[in-house]
């Protein structure tokens, strides 16, 4: 085959480099004191000050915001990331089973009623969403952190897909030995979709783990604050501070992308087929 | 994926047909040879998602073209219809301008970065069989890492105390002043944000490398000896509809995903700092109140964002088509 040379190798050590570095330097400086990175700058080794730090950030109330730990918005990510995967793929499953295997009134219509929420990303429609939630009560619960982020048609595109290519012989069987549509959905389907339900699952997770805006405009009760809502507050803290809080804000920061670079690397190849198949 | 998200049929049939085929509920070509025929299950499977649709999509949207007709007192005492004023408003003036200015820079400048560093390292990846898992993971890794974060460990590097980005540059006498100096910002802006999605397009030109049968690339090895060749004559040519797909998800990303690292860095102090039209939306109707010119915003962003994705699933067809 082709030769290798040492510059590709170069190359690919530099672009891991690049991508890898900051990420190492976050985790490492997280374990030494703010005073010390405040004067020496980030560093590469670990340090001694590591148990504290976290015990501090994920433990004490008040550390950077006024009465939320680490542990709690540590949950409500587990909540958001767990909850909107899960609800995403039950809400797609469904109409993507029904705009495939059944024949009826408006179908086509609804096809574009669903999929036109594929033109329009959340960030455009902020302003009238944040109103619609507040008319709804929805404000400071997890219902309104999780739910309307479920508007968006991705996961019942890529079922739709994958649901055209399951051979209609199945179907064809399933009726001759009397299943209805529902037991043909939860005892053939389901059960053939295993994977790209894991596929779809790991990528949705990683998704609602790492909302940002929606949660930031929701919740104004820190009892619902998510991580990445906790890293907003820490850097307002600052303004005006004698030496930041460095420290913790590395251990929030490595608190928040633990979990979904964790799925990422161990379930890579699922991830990986999720993504290239689902298209975003 | 073997087929289509829309069909040519489909796309091509009169209004009049469409209307009458919606009616009676048969598509051009029916998704399945057999399909269930009760009237009312499939509703039951749907309404979930219909209801959270029409709920959370289109009663919001619909608000905002409404409200960007409007102009809206600031202490919620009643609205007033102004007609197109604050479209007007806000194509003519500076600050709207500058900044849609600037969100097309950084769509260029982040998007050529970070499709070409992709691309770069993926066909370098593809090449290299020892250490290729191991590379593979650690320049995919860093696709998990939330904006913010991102954001937030950038903010660190450009840190004026003691970020190592500032020191590196005070060495060649230069004062990097990220979030006092405009272009020092941007500077910043685009580095987070072309790190954060470098590991996006390598999967993405990886994956599509990888689909290049065995044989094409023997012939091509024997056909041309210079690599440099081989890349523009064979490999990229069998990219390109994979690039064209991500050339439009890049733009998408550098619009919008990047509001939590603009958000993260600039901090609600716009004062003289480079900005995106998805950050001005936010800054003038959660900030400054302005609800009228802020959904007017968001109308146009809708355009072009609705413009976007019909390109977005052209290019996804013919993907589907040459892939």
């Amino acid at each position: 085959m082709q030769k290798i040379k040492p510059l590709d190798h170069l190359i690919l050590i530099l672009g891991a480099l690049f991508l890898c570095t900051p990420v190492v330097m976050a985790l490492m400086s997280s374990t030494h004191a703010a005073i010390d990175i405040h004067s020496n700058g980030l560093f590469l080794t670990p340090g001694s000050h590591g148990a504290e730090t976290y015990t501090k950030v994920l433990t004490s109330r008040g550390g950077f915001t006024g009465d939320v730990t680490g542990l709690l918005m540590l949950t409500n990510s587990m909540i958001m990331g767990l909850g909107f995967a899960i609800g995403k793929i039950a809400l797609s499953m469904m109409a993507a089973y029904a705009l495939v295997y059944f024949r009826f009134r408006f179908a086509t219509l609804i096809f574009w009623a669903i999929f036109a929420t594929l033109l329009l990303p959340l960030e455009v429609r902020i302003m009238p969403s944040y109103q619609v939630m507040s008319e709804l009560h929805l404000l400071n619960t997890y219902t309104g952190l999780i739910v309307p982020l479920l508007a968006s048609a991705t996961g019942t595109f890529f079922f739709r897909q994958f649901f055209r290519s399951v051979p209609d012989e199945l179907l064809e069987a399933a009726r001759i030995d009397g299943a209805g549509p529902v037991k043909f959905f939860i005892d053939v389907l389901v059960p053939l979709s295993k994977t790209m339900m894991a596929a779809i699952f790991i990528i949705m997770f990683i998704y609602g783990w790492n909302q940002y805006l929606w949660p930031l405009l929701m919740t104004t009760d820190e009892s619902f604050f998510t991580l990445m809502r906790g890293i907003k507050s820490i850097l307002q803290v600052w303004v005006g501070s004698q030496i930041p809080d460095y420290n913790e804000a590395f251990a929030l920061a490595v608190l928040a992308m633990v979990p979904p670079v964790a799925v990422v690397v161990i379930f890579q190849r699922m991830f990986i087929k999720g993504l290239t198949e689902s298209d975003k | 994926m073997t087929d289509t998200p829309f069909t040519i049929a489909e796309a091509e049939t009169t209004l009049f047909a469409r209307l009458r085929r919606w009616w009676s509920g048969e598509t051009a070509n029916p998704v399945k040879r057999v399909q269930f025929d009760r009237p009312l299950t499939p509703w039951m499977f749907l309404l979930p998602q219909l209801a959270v649709v029409a709920i959370f999509f289109y009663w919001p949207s619909v608000q905002a073209v409404t409200s960007s007709f409007y102009l809206e007192d600031p202490f919620g005492f009643g609205a007033t219809f102004v007609a197109l004023d604050n479209y007007t408003d806000a194509l003519t003036s500076r600050g709207y301008l500058s900044t849609a200015a600037f969100t097309a820079f950084f769509c260029v400048v982040v998007t050529a970065l970070s499709l070409g560093l992709g691309l770069l390292l993926a066909v370098k990846a593809d090449k290299v069989i020892r250490g290729a898992e191991t590379y593979k993971t650690l320049l995919i890794s860093v696709y998990a890492i939330a904006p913010p974060v991102a954001g937030l460990i950038g903010m660190m590097f450009f840190d004026m105390h003691m970020g190592p980005f500032t020191q590196m540059a005070a060495w060649f006498g230069y004062d990097l002043k990220v979030g006092i100096d405009y272009w020092d910002t941007a500077s910043a802006l685009i580095v987070i944000s072309v790190w954060k999605q470098i590991p996006y397009n390598f999967i993405f030109f990886l994956s599509g490398l990888q689909s290049v049968p065995v044989s094409v690339r023997e012939a091509a090895l024997i056909d041309a000896k210079s690599g440099w060749r081989r890349f523009c004559d064979i490999t990229l040519p069998l990219l390109a509809p994979t690039a064209f797909f991500l050339l439009v998800i890049n733009i998408t990303y550098t619009m919008f995903d990047t509001f939590p690292i603009i958000d993260v860095i600039v901090k609600d102090k716009p004062a003289n700092n480079p900005m995106t039209l998805v950050y001005k939306v936010y800054l003038d109707g959660f900030k400054g109140n302005d609800i009228g010119g802020s959904s007017a915003q968001s109308v146009i962003l809708m355009v072009v964002v609705a413009l976007l994705t019909v390109l977005q699933f052209r290019f996804l067809e013919r993907r589907v088509h040459y892939g």
